[in-house]
C-alpha cells in the first residue's frame, strides 16, 4: 500500500498539467495494482492522494527531477506562432525556464547537440567551425537580462491579463561565450560592419546585426538558469543580445557571416519594421508613410502584475506589484498612480536593479473601496519616461505596431474586480 | 603524545599559513589573478572551415546580388508553380490567402492597404532569399534555384514591378528597384526624453 501511494504521488507533479486541463475530478492517471496483482491505469483525484494530515504519513521519496505542485496552475498561453509567459503568476524577476515565452517562425527544431556546429565566416581571417563542446571550452560569461519580443503589445478588451497584454517578455540568467571572444578567434576584419546570424530551424531565421553589438555585449549562449537552453529557447546554442528586440537573439544558431553591409532579410524589412511620423502625419487614410528599420533597442516599459485581471481585491491594504525594464540600461525609477494618473508616487524598487533587466517594484496602498484606476510608469537611466498610448500614436501614427510600450492602466471596480483599461 | 609536543609545530604552521594568506591578499590587491590582457587572442578551439562546407551553408543573398546562384526565372512558369505550391496559403494570384496577401490590390473595403511585396518590401533580393530559405511553409527548402527564380519573377510581375517578358537571374534581380525602398528610414531613437 505504501509503495503504491509513493508511486502515485511521484507522478502527481509530472502529470499535473494534464490533470489541470482535464479538470479537478481527475488529478492524475496513475498505475495502480489491482487485488489480483494486475497493473492498470486509473484516474485518481487530488483529494484521494492527499492525506488528511501530512504529518501522519511519510512523504514522497527523493526523486531525480523536481516537480511543480499540482495545486499551481501556472501555464503559458500558446497561439500558432507564440506562447505567452504568465506574468501575473510570477514572483521575483527570474522566469522559470519552462514558462519563458516562445516565439518562432517555423516551430521548435529537434537538434542533436553532438551534431550541431556553429560556422563563422565572411570578413574574417580564419573561417572556423565550432562544436557545442568547443564553445563551452572558451571563457564563459553569465548575465541576468530580459528578452522581449518587439511585437509585445495586445489591447482591445477589458478582460485581458498581463500575460495577454505583454506576455512576450521573460527573464533568465544566460550563460555562454562572449561573441567578441569568437570574433577574436576568427579574426574579424576591420571593414566588417554587420554580421548575419542564422538559425537552424525550418525558417532558417536570419537577422543582420551591427558588428559593434557583437564586440559590446553579445553572448553565444548555451545555458539558461543553470542548465542547458530549453529547445524553445534555442537549444543547443543561441545568440543573446541584451536589451535588443527578441527576434535578433537568433535561436538554434548555426552560422555567423561577417559583412560590410546588412543583408536585408525578410525579418528586417517586411517584418519588425514600424510606421513612424514622416514628413507628413501618418494616418490610416494616408496609406504608407515612413517606416523605421533596424529598431533594435527595447524602449523602457513597466506593468503592474498585481492587482490585475483576472484577480480580485478587497478593500484595505494592497501591495501593488509589477516589473519594469529598459533595453537602454537600468531602471531609474518607477512611479505608481492610484487615482487614474492625477498624481504619482515613487514605488520601491527591489534589488538587484540590473542593466537591461526586469526589475521588480512595489507600492503599498490602502484602498478605500471606491472605484479607481491604478497605473505605473518607468523612467530609465537615459531619462526616457514610459509614454501613454496616445503619445505613441502621436509619434507614430494610429497603428499599433512593433515597439509599443504604453502605460497600462487597471480599473479597480468597487466590487473588487480588476479590469484592463485599454486606452488610458 | 601530550599537548605541548603539538604546540611548537602547530605555532610554526599557523605562522606559515598566516603569512601565506597575507601574500595572496597582497597579490590580489596589486595584481589580479586573471588579467584580461593575459588572455590569449586565440585559444585554438574549433577547426578551420572548408570552402565546401561554407558553400553548403552560405545561402544568403544581399541586395547587391552577392549570393545569388546560377539559373533564371520566367514569369509564366512562376505563375504555374505558384498555383501548385503557394496559392493554398497565399491565395489565388497571391491575394487574400489565409497567410496574407503577397500581391498589392486596390481593395476599397479595407481600412488600410495590406502590406505586400509590391508596397512594403524594400529589396527584390529578399524575395529570392526568403522563398529559398523558408518556403513552402510545409516543405521548407524543397524548391530548386530555378523554381525560386521563377516564383520571384512571377511575384514581381504580379505586383506590377516588372513586365511579363523580364527574365530574373543573378544579374537582373539586384537591379530591380522596389517601390517601398524610399519609405524606409534607419532607427534614430536615442533614449532620453523624446518619444519617437
Amino acid at each position: 500500500m505504501t509503495k503504491k501511494r509513493i508511486q502515485l504521488e511521484q507522478i502527481t507533479g509530472r502529470l499535473s498539467r494534464r490533470a489541470m486541463l482535464g479538470g479537478a475530478a481527475t488529478a492524475v492517471v496513475a498505475l495502480v495494482q489491482t487485488a489480483s496483482g494486475k497493473t492498470i491505469q486509473q484516474g485518481v483525484s487530488i483529494s484521494e492522494l492527499l492525506p488528511d494530515d501530512p504529518t501522519k504519513q511519510i512523504g514522497t521519496l527523493a526523486g531525480e527531477v523536481g516537480t511543480r505542485s499540482a495545486f499551481e496552475k501556472v501555464v503559458k498561453k500558446p497561439s500558432d506562432i507564440s506562447s505567452r509567459s504568465p506574468l501575473q503568476d510570477f514572483y521575483g524577476i527570474i522566469t522559470p525556464s519552462d514558462l519563458h515565452f516562445e516565439r518562432h517562425h517555423a516551430g521548435v527544431p529537434a537538434i542533436d547537440p553532438a551534431k550541431h556546429e556553429l560556422l563563422i565566416h565572411g570578413l574574417v581571417d580564419k573561417p572556423l567551425v565550432f562544436t557545442v563542446e568547443d564553445l563551452k571550452r572558451f571563457p564563459s560569461v553569465s548575465r541576468i537580462a530580459f528578452l522581449e519580443c518587439s511585437g509585445n503589445f495586445r489591447s482591445g478588451k477589458e478582460t485581458m491579463s498581463p500575460q495577454d497584454i505583454c506576455g512576450l517578455t521573460s527573464q533568465s540568467e544566460w550563460t555562454g561565450v562572449k561573441l567578441s571572444t569568437l570574433f577574436r578567434e576568427a579574426g574579424v576584419k576591420s571593414n566588417a560592419t554587420w554580421f548575419l546570424a542564422e538559425g537552424s530551424d525550418a525558417a532558417v531565421m536570419t537577422r543582420s546585426i551591427p558588428v559593434k553589438k557583437g564586440w559590446d555585449d553579445a553572448i553565444v549562449a548555451y545555458a539558461q538558469n543553470g542548465e542547458a537552453l530549453r529547445p524553445e529557447q534555442g537549444y543547443p546554442v543561441r545568440l543573446f543580445l541584451p536589451g535588443w528586440e527578441g527576434n535578433t537573439s537568433v535561436k538554434w544558431l548555426r552560422r555567423i557571416e561577417l559583412s560590410d553591409q546588412p543583408f536585408m532579410t525578410r525579418e528586417e524589412t517586411s517584418k519588425y519594421t514600424e510606421p513612424i511620423k514622416g514628413a507628413e502625419p501618418v494616418r490610416r487614410s494616408d496609406g504608407p508613410g515612413k517606416y523605421r528599420q533596424f529598431s533594435f533597442d527595447i524602449d523602457a516599459r513597466s506593468i503592474i502584475t498585481f492587482p490585475a485581471y483576472p484577480k480580485t481585491v478587497e478593500k484595505g491594504w494592497i501591495e501593488i506589484r509589477g516589473i519594469a525594464w529598459s533595453g537602454r540600461g537600468k531602471v531609474a525609477r518607477v512611479e505608481v498612480s492610484t487615482d487614474a494618473g492625477k498624481s504619482w508616487q515613487l514605488a520601491t524598487l527591489q534589488e538587484p536593479i540590473l542593466d537591461k533587466a526586469h526589475t521588480a517594484f512595489r507600492y503599498v496602498w490602502n484602498w478605500n473601496g471606491v472605484e479607481t484606476e491604478i497605473l505605473s510608469r518607468v523612467t530609465d537611466e537615459t531619462g526616457y519616461l514610459q509614454p501613454t498610448l496616445n503619445q505613441l500614436f502621436a509619434a507614430r501614427g494610429d497603428t499599433i505596431s512593433y515597439h509599443f510600450n504604453p502605460i497600462t492602466a487597471w480599473r479597480i471596480k468597487s466590487d473588487g474586480s480588476v479590469l484592463f483599461k485599454p486606452e488610458p | 603524545m601530550n599537548l605541548y609536543s603539538l604546540w611548537l609545530p602547530g605555532a610554526f604552521l599557523l605562522v606559515m599559513l598566516t603569512s601565506r594568506f597575507q601574500t595572496i591578499g597582497e597579490d590580489r590587491r596589486t595584481s589580479p589573478i586573471a588579467k584580461v590582457d593575459t588572455l590569449p587572442t586565440h585559444f585554438g578551439f574549433g577547426r578551420p572551415a572548408t570552402a565546401a562546407e561554407i558553400a553548403r551553408l552560405d545561402i544568403d543573398v544581399r541586395p547587391d546580388g552577392k549570393g545569388l546562384p546560377a539559373g533564371e526565372g520566367q514569369v509564366l512558369t512562376g505563375k504555374q508553380i505558384f498555383a501548385a505550391k503557394c496559392a493554398a496559403c497565399h491565395g489565388t494570384g497571391g491575394v487574400d490567402g489565409p497567410n496574407g496577401s503577397l500581391v498589392t490590390t486596390t481593395n476599397p473595403g479595407r481600412k488600410r492597404p495590406e502590406k505586400t511585396i509590391g508596397n512594403y518590401w524594400p529589396y527584390a533580393t529578399t524575395v529570392f532569399d526568403y522563398i529559398r530559405r523558408a518556403m513552402p511553409f510545409s516543405q521548407p527548402g524543397s524548391l530548386t534555384n530555378d523554381e525560386v527564380y521563377h516564383l520571384t519573377a512571377y511575384l514581381l510581375q504580379a505586383n506590377g514591378i516588372i513586365d511579363e517578358k523580364t527574365v530574373i537571374n543573378a544579374q537582373t534581380l539586384p537591379r530591380v528597384v522596389m517601390p517601398a525602398q524610399k519609405l524606409f528610414v534607419p532607427d534614430d531613437r536615442k533614449g532620453g526624453s523624446e518619444i519617437k
